[in-house]
């Protein structure tokens, strides 16, 4: 495995040049260019800002000591759903990547398990161009929310994050390639994964707390730890509970290992396949 | 080193016939088994390769020829690494580069400029590299004015020009080509062959497949031949591409006759292509060669004789035979009758055969059809076969028109040029 990982270094070259061209190309031949990276998600901002404090008001309370009113709980909101696009995102694209650039893998020798790192690395970048949004907000709007220290702790969750996300990538973008439905089974599960975890609520409201089943269930599910390290890094300025996020990591490892093992089982093949 | 850069050792590839019904059971024998194939019955499997053993010496250039479906492209990519053999084994020294489609790489979005760095990445050269070869790139690709341009805004030469002058460029030990020349223009495959050429002069190797018989021979120490997955012949070129031809001349042969049958028996159903009074009935029209023998595929300078029966129900005295031969757009290439070249018909009763020798056909390549008639010379017609039947000259030449037109060069002696040796 370590000698896989450092054959994975040395594409870094590789997928760097990969993950260039893809952001270029996003957006290339459009008006305003490499500013939609900004604009994508200050308009969903926008949005769920207005539908959170105009058209349905919530009553979250207060969490941790921070009261989840209005545009607070629109802050609380963004925080966990651009991480959860980063994630979702890269699981869709995954699915297909293989297909998208079946040129390269048949016409070309080309070291396949690339594409899936490019995927999620092309996507984190679009999650990195949102969070000075965030931040902005934070600082502009943010009555009872302020930034602290503990934002430092944002590279450590996007790590665990990633190890996760890129371990489901490898296992969809090679499974997809034998099993067609999976991209649709993916979609609609995504849908269902997203209820299943505290994005849109906060994991520490006293409405969850009370049923000990769903905290059970919601415990069980590595996003609501690495979602909740948004949380608590942007909203609360607080350090989740110190066994969540390392417990996650190790799953997120093991995950990576399996999702890796079985890509490089079926890698050979993929060139007939897709 | 004494090894050579490619060994191939009894290569064999499977594909399995495709079916919905087993992906499942692919899927989990890939997975337990990391193999396609365990759980699959044998009529479930195609082999696209069965058996390949080859080896090229450093800084030959061998060709593979063969029929589509025969494994070429398949064995070259096992060769270049893109797809593993189900079997057998494969040993290569030093950077490959393979041509199997040119710009495979390419972004349409963006601009050739991108499209050369990032494709330089993909084929594994460093960005220092790339920088240095920049100019070379763009200058042979013949892409100055445009390379600032993104790619999808290109024509299909333009990118595969780009394409083959970033895979030379990466300064390969063994190049692969497939085919892949088929679509520059006129100016461009000549330099491209000057650049294969150059590649021979620095001894690289160099692995060629194409249909282009006449390229093929000119650039190949050695050519081999494969047939449904193995290999038929390999050796000498001009040995293996005239057993080749020879091979491919008789296939066409037995079809056309095959085809022949089929059109005669259509004619007598179908009335449009067959017209006239029928007093005198034209049938059984053939085609033979010098030997007697019925043949319906000829070389341009193969002497041809066209025979058919005729009946005639009644006694007549006013009748005119008449041929022509067109090609499949239609245009005539030649047509005559007894008329016209002075016969005067005396009397016909019952049956009779007619014969018509040609020396030679002296068309060009492709496929013809003939007309055959018997009619009164005021043009009132007894028997008019339109378009019925078929024969095809093949030719290694590739002249174009209609019609080889006898000739001879000659060059006064300042100009020096070399007949090939002839094949």
């Amino acid at each position: 495995m370590i000698q896989k990982l450092k054959e994975l270094f040395k594409y870094r070259q590789l997928i760097l040049t990969l993950v260039s061209r893809e952001l270029k190309a996003r957006y290339r031949g459009t008006a305003l260019g490499f500013l939609w990276s900004f604009i994508n998600p200050l308009l969903l901002l926008i949005v769920y800002s207005v539908v959170f404090t105009v058209i349905l008001p919530n009553r979250t309370g207060t969490v941790e000591g921070v009261k989840l009113d209005g545009i607070e709980y629109a802050i609380f909101l963004f925080s966990g759903l651009l991480p959860w696009i980063w994630f979702s995102t890269s699981l869709i694209e995954s699915s297909g990547v293989l297909f998208v650039h079946g040129n390269l893998i048949k016409k070309i020798q080309f070291p396949i398990e690339v594409l899936p790192i490019m995927v999620v690395f092309t996507n984190l970048v679009h999650f990195l161009l949102g969070v000075p949004i965030l931040l902005a907000m934070i600082l502009i709007f943010g009555k009872g929310i302020s930034l602290t220290w503990w934002l430092f702790f944002l590279p450590i969750a996007l790590f665990v994050q990633f190890v996760f996300t890129m371990g489901l990538g490898f296992l969809v973008s090679a499974l997809t390639v034998h099993f067609r439905d999976l991209k649709d089974i993916l979609t609609n599960l995504l849908t269902l994964w997203f209820f299943a975890t505290p994005v849109i609520y906060p994991f520490m409201s006293e409405a969850i707390q009370k049923h000990k089943v769903i905290v059970w269930l919601l415990t069980l599910n590595p996003m609501t730890h690495i979602i909740e390290a948004y949380h608590y890094t942007f909203v609360f300025g607080k350090l989740p509970h110190w066994k969540k996020l390392p417990i996650t990591f190790i799953v997120g490892l093991g995950l990576f290992y399996l999702g890796y093992l079985i890509f490089d089982k079926l890698r050979d093949t993929v060139v007939e396949e897709v | 080193m004494s090894m050579n850069p490619v060994i191939a050792n009894d290569i064999k590839k499977f594909y399995k016939k495709y079916s919905q019904k087993h992906r499942f059971l692919t899927l989990k024998s890939a997975l337990v088994k990391r193999t396609l194939f365990s759980d699959l019955k044998k009529d479930e499997v195609f082999a696209a390769l069965n058996g390949v053993s080859f080896e090229v010496e450093r800084g030959k250039t061998v060709s593979i020829i063969g029929e589509n479906g025969s494994g070429k492209s398949t064995l070259l990519k096992i060769l270049a690494g893109i797809s593993k053999p189900t079997s057998g084994e494969l040993l290569t020294q030093g950077r490959i580069s393979a041509m199997i489609e040119l710009g495979a790489g390419f972004h349409p979005e963006i601009s050739g400029r991108e499209n050369i760095f990032i494709n330089g990445i993909i084929l594994g050269l460093t960005k220092k590299k790339i920088q240095e070869k920049f100019d070379d790139i763009v200058r042979f690709a013949e892409l100055e004015d445009f390379i600032d341009n993104p790619v999808k805004s290109y024509s299909s030469g333009m990118y595969m020009k780009l394409g083959f002058s970033i895979a030379v460029n990466v300064d390969p030990d063994i190049l692969l080509i497939d085919e892949v020349l088929a679509v520059g223009d006129a100016s461009f495959v000549p330099k491209c062959l000057d650049k294969i050429n150059e590649f021979k002069r620095q001894g690289k190797t160099i692995i060629f497949v194409s249909h282009d018989l006449s390229t093929v021979e000119r650039i190949s120490d050695e050519v081999i031949w494969l047939k449904h997955g193995m290999i038929e012949m390999k050796g000498y070129p001009k040995r293996v591409i005239d057993s080749y031809l020879e091979y491919i001349g008789n296939r066409e042969e037995e079809k056309a006759g095959i085809k022949h049958q089929k059109e005669e028996k259509e004619a007598e159903e179908n009335r449009e292509n067959r017209w006239g009074s029928k007093e005198i009935e034209i049938s059984d029209v053939k085609l033979l060669d010098k030997d007697g023998k019925e043949k319906y595929v000829y070389e341009p300078d193969e002497p041809v004789t066209l025979e058919f029966d005729v009946l005639a129900h009644d006694l007549e005295e006013d009748f005119v035979f008449g041929i022509g031969i067109m090609s499949t757009e239609g245009v005539s290439c030649y047509g005559t009758n007894t008329g016209i070249e002075e016969y005067k018909s005396v009397q016909i009763s019952e049956k009779g055969k007619v014969k018509v020798h040609f020396p030679c056909m002296n068309l060009v390549n492709g496929s013809y059809y003939l007309d055959i008639a018997v009619h009164k010379q005021d043009g009132y017609p007894f028997d008019y076969h339109h378009f019925q039947y078929s024969f095809k000259i093949a030719s290694r030449i590739q002249d174009i028109g209609i019609t080889r037109v006898p000739h001879r060069w000659e060059f006064s002696e300042n100009i020096r040029i070399e007949k090939l040796p002839p094949r």
